[in-house]
């Protein structure tokens, strides 16, 4: 894995409205865990979204350390976005580009880390919503990208699932280490998964300012530290008032 | 079990008003169920209602496949594209609009009697039902699942395959079922107007000689045809297909 390299141009002309993104970029480094924080309809999705090329408003530009080829890219959604009519597994095995060079043995250790190895030959529509978000992480996971963007897969989760789903999701990039953009308004999240928040401002979006997160991975259960982090974020930093 | 018996006991209910009614009218207009039974008996044991039905079907089996192949493809190309669509709407009701009548006649006067003429004819008048149908269920297509698909790199027929049709499956079904009525009901005229085969150039000749027997027995033997296809092939693939559902 090596540094992967960000982007993002505005094509499309808006006269006197200012463009959600004008130009945007942004380094990770390999296996970086990194958070984007910003008020909801600042531009996270969009961002997002041109990056993995989605967009036909905005030009991206991403480049993994030198090289020239196109990246390997792997996004959850907001919503799972599987297909009510395929298994999970074939969910997951349809992300590689033909049946031959699928890992079964890969998927076979998703899905067991991810607690849905009895749920393989189920339809999504059999699924919970955890459930679900947790086959559309495994997909995103499975093709090793080389960037994973995660646009608040949590959202719309009742607490006790998000907060389940979220630890598995935090044992499952500690166990296969991958470089993540990951969008979230929630700053307690934020701070519970990154290793660097990217605080956003909107239209045109630009990186406000960024944090590194100081707080060792094996004590971010505590909700304590995280609060105590964020109450230190607060206080010292006056121009992220808005956002928090 | 009631419930179950309710589509026989309609049949039943329809044939015992349809025995009473020819009883009390007692008028060649009207004949017996058993008369039209034993008209179809005979009709088939001397082979000259299979001669014609196979004929209607193949018309029918030809230009189904050609709407449908030709619709599919127009259907999903104007929903996928906005400015094709405003280009050819227009176009598209005003086809939608002109009487199947109008269709026979101008490809009769114009390309001649033959086959090819009657197949043009029924597809015309069939394929902008097929267009409008198809051109709906692409643009209801859930857009998340083809961003997911776009993200992840799915190739044109990959995301043809699994993700577009399958999405599309209920309007395909409707403009099957639709279409397989409608077509027939089409050819019909076709053969009516210009061909010397087939079960409409028959009906008008019972129609001449007022064989409302024959004319009976040829509509049960069509139906029926219409009806195995839905039992035999239609549903079962509905079924395969919705099986996750």
């Amino acid at each position: 894995m090596t540094t992967v390299h960000i982007q993002i141009h505005d094509k499309t002309h808006h006269g006197a409205e200012k463009p959600t993104i004008e130009n945007f970029a942004l380094s990770l480094n390999a296996g970086e865990f990194v958070c984007l924080v910003g008020q909801s309809g600042c531009g996270k999705t969009t961002l997002l979204n041109s990056i993995a090329g989605l967009d036909p408003h905005y030009s991206g530009e991403i480049r993994v350390g030198n090289s020239q080829q196109n990246p390997q890219i792997g996004y959850v959604f907001q919503q799972p976005c599987l297909l009510p009519w395929r298994t999970v597994r074939e969910n997951i095995e349809l992300v590689f580009s033909t049946q031959a060079i699928v890992p079964k043995l890969q998927v076979d250790s998703l899905l067991d880390f991810m607690q849905l190895n009895a749920y393989q030959h189920a339809y999504p529509k059999q699924l919970s919503e955890g459930m679900r978000r947790r086959v559309s992480i495994i997909r995103a996971f499975a093709t090793n990208p080389d960037l994973l963007l995660m646009d608040e897969p949590f959202v719309s989760l009742d607490a006790p699932m998000a907060r389940e789903v979220r630890e598995l999701l935090q044992q499952l990039w500690h166990s296969r280490p991958h470089t993540v953009l990951f969008v979230t308004h929630d700053l307690r999240e934020a701070i519970a998964l990154a290793d660097r928040l990217v605080f956003l401002t909107s239209r045109p979006m630009r990186v406000l300012r960024e944090v590194k997160v100081p707080i060792a991975r094996n004590l971010r259960h505590d909700v304590r530290i995280i609060e105590a982090f964020r109450d230190e974020l607060i206080h010292n930093y006056h121009d992220l008032h808005p956002l928090l | 079990m009631f419930s179950k018996a309710l589509p026989t006991l309609s049949i039943v209910a329809f044939l015992s008003l349809w025995q009473g009614l020819a009883l009390f009218l007692h008028s060649s207009l009207l004949p017996l169920p058993e008369t039209v039974a034993w008209v179809l008996w005979q009709q088939c044991q001397s082979g000259e209602l299979p001669y014609h039905l196979g004929v209607t079907l193949l018309r029918l089996v030809v230009s189904f496949t050609i709407s449908m192949l030709l619709g599919c493809t127009i259907g999903i190309a104007l929903g996928r594209n906005e400015k094709l669509n405003a280009f050819f709407d227009h176009w598209l009701v005003i086809f939608l609009n002109v009487p199947a009548l109008v269709t026979i006649i101008l490809c009769y006067v114009w390309f001649g009697l033959s086959e090819s003429a009657a197949i043009l004819a029924v597809v015309l008048n069939k394929v902008p039902n097929v267009i409008v149908t198809l051109r709906e269920g692409t643009r209801a297509l859930d857009k998340d699942l083809l961003n997911m698909a776009r993200c992840y790199g799915f190739s044109r027929t990959k995301m043809l395959r699994h993700v577009i049709l399958p999405q599309l499956h209920p309007f395909l079904m409707s403009a099957t079922r639709s279409g397989l009525a409608l077509i027939w009901k089409i050819i019909l005229m076709v053969e009516l107007l210009g061909r010397s085969n087939g079960m409409g150039y028959q009906l008008h000749l019972f129609f001449q000689w007022f064989d409302i027997a024959s004319i009976l027995a040829y509509t049960m033997a069509f139906v029926g045809v219409i009806q195995l296809l839905e039992f035999v092939l239609l549903k079962p693939l509905d079924n395969l297909a919705k099986r996750w559902r």
